[in-house]
Formats: structure tokens, sequence, C-alpha cells
């Protein structure tokens, strides 16, 4: 099947190469920027890997949203977040790309080293966060506003549980010794993004039902399709109710759906895909990113000759985040809930960090910095708490939200 | 004529070649080229339909840059080919003499790894020496690591006749797992798992440009440990011990070697080069560490050395050919959009090939004989 599609898209590069070759040879003198434009791609993965899949996705999308033809744009799979970064940078900088994008954080280093050398290629380091530091104009950083489609996916939860608790299915191993709801999560690393993640997921949560506490789990792996699945196991067994994740697998859900089959009641919410296909009934649904959207802006800017903006994050105000279809097993009323959520994430009635909603060692948060400036990864600069919410995501890309909120126990 | 059938002579016979003139085994060799790369060159027409001479061009640019007008031979893909042969070369030249001894060293994907970390923590630890101490610092390190690794299988592989082959595997996990834990410690910035580029601004404990040329210093560093290790086993008497323990260990005692001192001595100088070749790569060429500083070149220079036959010169040829095999199939897989698991079945086909060609070189073919003789 991969072979046939590798076939198919060769054969259709020959012939949109053959196709668009034609026109430009017999108007040689139409002097077109955007024709002369061309971009590299550098990917941690293939369209195998989920994480990178939607990267290309959104790479493609832009392109036919540009006009952008298949020549122009060099893809480079496979990339490992080492030297081989730089060189292919380099190297895509020496075929005359004018943008050069990667995909995975650990390529920013190699990025930006590719950067001070070449001032007239812009790149840009996906979910990387020294851009700012760094002080060069062709180097830049973007993510998503993900915090927010996770705390929409909170509410979804929320809205289950809710239902659980009203409709007196929940048993007693299901509550802690304090009443509240056990929650569990499986999460990647104990760093920022995924500390953001999680925080934005409780909120969200305690958004609909108040009475939730929840245990995070680290993997110590972005992706690890057995490691996810037992660690979900061992939550459903310490009788969490609701599973999410912040890890690339579909290890997760395929657990909880295992555990939903043999008589448990727990329900998962995953990342970046869709997880109805592995866990028609255990999934709720998945906070994703919608990545055409930055590419469509960044890339445009390039093609243009502008600036690519050095810290780009936007969310549900650009649709450049979403959650994925309602599964079956939500609770009744669910839809009409998350509209009215986004609408006011889209307004601005709702914070996500709303310093109201949480509290660090029983006291409320009046202050917390966004920035690290001395490379000791403890925030040390830029003031994110006024207007009464934490500003996620407002001063760099990258989430920057490290805080142990209340209610949520680290197991590892 | 009718037991003819029965005592048939097959139609061909294999036997053992005693000697092969340079020429002749030059071009089964080249022949074997040419079939590997008609071979792949049908594969990728019947994947791509693209004229196989555009393919062949593409591998040559992949290794030494697009030909445009102002096309220069010393372009950055030249270098990075020169460069990359050159750390294949390295570890090579370091496996020759324990290969020559037939001590299986399997270990130097680990033995590179601990001479990156230490060359990476004198790079971390130490960048405020003046850039020669750091440099000594950077050398001794690596080849100490790179010595102590292969020590231990060697000492024994002496004492109590131990497995070598699957000693000196198990340190390469043991080097992976402590190459991990060093990149855990190290990571930058944080969150990432991995070291990033050490030392970015400052370039403390970078190999400096020599003549403006990032990676002629790779060069010159490989060439003398090149030149050295041939001299050393072609004229030295150590070189001439190794060779004897590698024929036979008892004809060596009989001789009087002391066997256990030469397994040890060899061990020590293989593993030590290999370590230095953690060094160059870590401070001449990737300048982080990771896991695939090493990325499995300690078994590809398994490859080199054996075609070599142990001669460091013929070594130089084999690493670069591979090099270009493995830069050439890259960019196949980019510029007509197959993934890089074609790259690695293009290079598999050729080296099949190469491997092929010995076989061709060490026995000949014997057809049946058309005339038939008198009985």
């Amino acid at each position: 099947m991969k072979k046939l599609f590798a076939l198919m898209l060769a054969i259709l590069m020959v012939v949109s190469l053959a196709a668009c070759a034609a026109p430009q040879e017999a108007t040689p003198d139409q002097a077109d920027t955007s024709s002369d434009f061309k971009m590299g791609v550098i990917l941690i993965g293939d369209e195998n890997e989920g994480y990178t899949y939607a990267h290309m996705q959104g790479i493609q999308e832009a392109a036919k949203a540009l006009g952008l033809a298949d020549d122009q744009i060099i893809w480079k799979y496979t990339i490992p977040e080492d030297e081989t970064c730089y060189d292919t940078a380099a190297d895509l900088a020496d075929q005359g790309c004018n943008l050069v994008v990667s995909n995975s954080y650990g390529h920013q280093s190699h990025m930006q080293l590719a950067a001070t050398e070449y001032p007239d290629v812009t790149f840009i380091a996906m979910t990387g966060d020294t851009a700012k530091a760094s002080g060069l104009p062709n180097f830049c950083n973007a993510f998503t506003a993900v915090y927010e489609s996770r705390f929409v996916s909170g509410v979804v939860a929320g809205m289950k549980i809710k239902e659980l608790v009203e409709n007196d299915k929940l048993e007693d191993d299901n509550f802690d010794a304090d009443g509240n709801v056990k929650v569990g999560y499986v999460g990647a690393y104990p760093y920022a993004e995924v500390k953001s993640g999680y925080t934005a997921f409780f909120l969200g949560i305690k958004s609909v039902y108040e009475k939730v506490s929840m245990s995070v789990q680290f993997t110590n792996s972005w992706f690890d399709l057995t490691k996810e699945g037992e660690t979900a196991n061992q939550l459903i067994s310490q009788g969490c109710v609701i599973i999410g994740q912040h890890a690339d697998s579909t290890g997760a859900p395929s657990a909880v759906q295992a555990a939903l089959e043999a008589g448990d009641t727990c329900y998962s919410i995953g990342y970046n895909i869709d997880m109805l296909e592995v866990a028609p009934k255990g999934a709720l649904t998945s906070a994703t990113n919608v990545w055409s959207v930055y590419y469509t802006e960044a890339i445009g800017a390039a093609m243009k000759g502008e600036t690519v903006p050095t810290n780009w994050a936007k969310g549900y105000a650009d649709d450049a985040v979403a959650i994925t279809p309602l599964g079956e097993s939500v609770a009744e009323g669910t839809q009409e809930k998350v509209d009215e959520t986004i609408a006011a994430i889209k307004n601005g009635e709702i914070q996500v960090f709303d310093i109201d909603t949480f509290t660090v060692g029983g006291k409320k948060v009046e202050s917390a910095f966004a920035t690290d400036t001395d490379g000791d990864f403890v925030p040390d600069a830029d003031e994110a708490v006024f207007d009464g919410y934490f500003h996620e995501s407002y001063f760099q890309s990258a989430p920057c939200f490290a805080l142990d909120i209340d209610g949520i126990t680290l197991l590892n | 004529m009718a037991n003819v059938a029965t005592h048939k002579e097959p139609l061909v016979r294999i036997a053992k070649r005693d000697s092969i003139p340079f020429w002749k085994s030059t071009i089964v060799r080249l022949i074997s080229i040419v079939l590997a790369l008609i071979v792949c060159g049908g594969i990728i027409y019947l994947l791509v339909k693209v004229n196989p001479l555009e393919v062949y061009k593409s591998m040559v640019e992949g290794a030494f840059g697009s030909f445009s007008k102002d096309y220069k031979f010393f372009n950055r893909r030249t270098w990075i080919t020169i460069r990359d042969t050159m750390m294949l070369l390295c570890i090579a030249v370091g496996l020759a003499p324990a290969f020559k001894m037939r001590f299986w060293n399997i270990g130097a994907e680990g033995q590179i790894l601990v001479g990156g970390i230490a060359t990476a923590a004198c790079m971390i630890y130490l960048k405020d020496l003046p850039p020669v101490v750091l440099f000594i610092c950077m050398v001794v390190t690596s080849l100490l690591a790179g010595a102590i690794w292969s020590f231990l299988p060697a000492l024994f592989k002496a004492k109590w006749n131990t497995n070598e082959t699957l000693f000196t595997l198990m340190m390469n996990y043991v080097a992976i797992q402590l190459t991990s834990f060093f990149v855990a410690l190290w990571e930058n910035p944080y969150g990432s798992n991995t070291v990033g580029v050490i030392n970015p601004t400052g370039h403390e404990g970078w190999f400096p440009s020599v003549f403006g040329q990032d990676y002629l210093l790779n060069v010159i560093v490989v060439m003398i440990v090149t030149v050295g290790m041939f001299i050393y086993l072609k004229y030295s008497k150590q070189g001439y011990e190794i060779a004897v323990v590698g024929d036979s260990e008892n004809t060596a005692r009989y001789a009087g070697i002391n066997v256990k001192k030469v397994i040890i001595r060899t061990m020590l100088i293989s593993g030590a080069i290999c370590g230095l070749s953690g060094f160059v790569a870590v401070s001449g060429a990737s300048h982080t560490i990771s896991i695939s500083t090493a990325g499995g070149k300690g078994f590809t220079a398994i490859i080199v050395a054996w075609l070599a036959k142990f001669n460091t010169f013929t070594m130089i040829l084999i690493s670069m050919l591979l090099v270009f095999l493995d830069k050439g199939a890259i960019e196949i897989a980019s510029k007509y959009d197959l993934n890089d698991y074609v790259a690695s079945m293009i290079t598999g086909i050729i080296l099949f090939f190469i491997l092929g060609s010995e076989f061709f070189i060490n026995y000949r073919m014997i057809f049946r004989h058309k005339n038939k003789e008198v009985q």
C-alpha cells in the first residue's frame, strides 16, 4: 500500500513537474516572485507517524491554498535531532530555499546554527522557544495555543463525569478520600509543555464538575505504545474514570477500550489524532492542532518577502486548534456545552488559566514568570500574571505554564 | 555413450583460487559495482519511471553537490562526504589491528560513544581552558575512554578466554545507556531530550577551520592515524606479532610471543582509536552527543575493514564508496520523493554485490568443457 502510494506520488510529481515546466518556459520573462520561491521541510518522522503526518497535512493544505507547486517544496524525512538537521538545513539553503521549517523541538539548536550562517533564509523551528532570545531576525518559533483545545477537551470529560455521578454509575474506588472523582493522565515528560497541557485539561474538567482530583504518570517518551497502555491500565486499576494523555500513540485509548469492555468505567481523551478508530466506545474526543492555519500565514508571508513572526501562537480565535468529532459515549448536551465554551474562549469570557480557578499550595497565584533568560530552566523574566489570568503563550509561542496546582498529584 | 549421462560433468565447478593478480580482482570489483548500479537503476525505474542515468547523476550530485554553471568541487556536500568518509575510515582503522588478530571487536559502536561522551564532557565543563589545553584534554580523555571500553573484554578474553564477540557487543549496550544518561544530564534546552549544539556561540572545543575549511582538520587527524596504523601493522615488530597471533595462537606461543599481552595491548590500541573517532565525531563534526553519534558506523566499519583486508589505504577507497552510496541514496529518495527505506535498499543491494564479488575473487568457476575428451 505504501509502495503504491509512493509510486503514485512519484508519478504525480513527474506529471506535475512536466505540467508546470511547460508554461514557465513559455513565458520566461514573466517576473513572478512566488514562482522562484522554494521551501524546505525537515521532519522528525514520515507520514507513518501521527505528529509528523499532521504537520505534512498542514503544509500541503497551505501549499494548496497559496498555489505552491510540488517542486517548490523539498521534503526531508526522518531527520534525527543531531548534526544531520544542521547539514540538511544548510544544504536546503544551498539549494536555494527561501524558507526552511523543522517540526521537532530537538531540531531547534541546529536550526539556529544554520540561521546564523544564512541570514537571507528564514528558519522556523516549530514548537521551539529560543528564537526571541537568539535575537536573529530570520529565526522563528511557532506553536498553537493548544491549551485552549485541551481546556475544551476537559469540558467534554467534565460533562461525562457529571453524568456518571448524577446517574450514580460510579463505585467507591472511583472517589478519593475527600470525595473527589479520580482522573488519570498519561504524560510524556515533566516539562512545561506537558504541565501546561494537563493543567488546562484539569481546569476544563473543573469548569464543569468541581470535585475532581487528577493523578499524572509520566512515561518519559513521546511515543511508546506499550508503555502508554500499561500506564493507562495502572491508572484505571486505581479507579480513574477519565484517562487524558499527552503522548502520541494510541496505547492509552486502546487500554481504555479494553477495560471498558471488561466492565470498568473509564473513558479516554486523546491527543493529536481521532481515537475513535481504536476506542469506538472508550474515546470521547481528542485535542488537536490545526497546523495549516500557521503554515498558510508563515509561508504566505515568506513568499511575499514579508517577515515571518518570531513567536506565533494562535488558538480558537483563528481556528488554529480544535477537538476531534465527539464519540458516541459523550454525555447528553456535550456538543452545546462545547460550542458555548469555544465561543466564550473566542470572545475572551473564559481565560484558561484564570487565577480565580486554581491555587498553588492553597494560595491564589499573584505572580509567575514566563521566560527563562539565564538557562537554568526556571522562568525568571516576563511577569505572566496580570488582568486576572496567567498569560500562556503570550511572551513566547511554546507553552510555559509550569506551576504545580492543587488537586493534581504527580505519581513519578 | 550410455554411461556418459551418469558420469556427466556438472555444468559449473567451483574451485578455490590460489592467487589472483591485482588487475583481475580490480576488474571483478568494478564489474560488481556496475552490475549493482544496473540493478538499482532497474528498481528505481520500476518505481518512479525515471531515466536511470538521471538517477545516477542525482547520486553523484547528492555526494558532490549539484552541477550548475558555477560548480565548485569543494562545496558543502563534498565536504560532508569527506567528513563522513574520514569518520568511517577512522573507526575502520581502529578495528583493523583487532580483526587482524582475529579478535572480533564488535564493540566499536560503544567505544565511539564513550570517546564522544568524554569529548562532550570536556567541551561542557572545561570550556574556559585555553584551546590547546582543552584539545589535549579531549584527545587524552577520548583515547582513554575508548581504551577502557576495549580493555575489559580483552582482559576477560586473555585471562579466562571469554567470548569477545558477545562481550564487546554487550559493552555497546552499556555505552548506549550511558549516553542516554548523559544526554538527559546535559539536555539543552530543557525538555528536548537532546544535548543540542554545544558551545554554539564561543565554539569552544570545536575543530578550528584550517585554510578556511571547517572539516580539513578531520582529514589531517584521520590521515595521521591511517598512515600510522599502516606502518604499525606492516613494519613494526608488534604488527608482526598481531599477524602471527591472528593466524595461529599456537604458532605464536611456540615462537615465544606472549599471546595474552598481545591481545590486551592490541585491544587497547583498537579501542583507543575508536574512542578517538568519537572525539572526531563530536568535536569535529556534530558538536553534540546523542546515541546517533555512533549510529551504526561501528558496524559499517567492520565491513570496511574486512573488504580492505586490513590495508588501511584500501579502506580509504571503501569508506568513500560507502559514504558516496549513502549520500547518493538519500538524494535519490528526496529528489524522487521515495522514503529513505528505498535509500537503505539501494545501499543494501550495492553492498550485496560488492560482498558477492569477493566470492569470484576467492573462487573460480570452471565450466564444462565443450570438446569431449577421449574416454
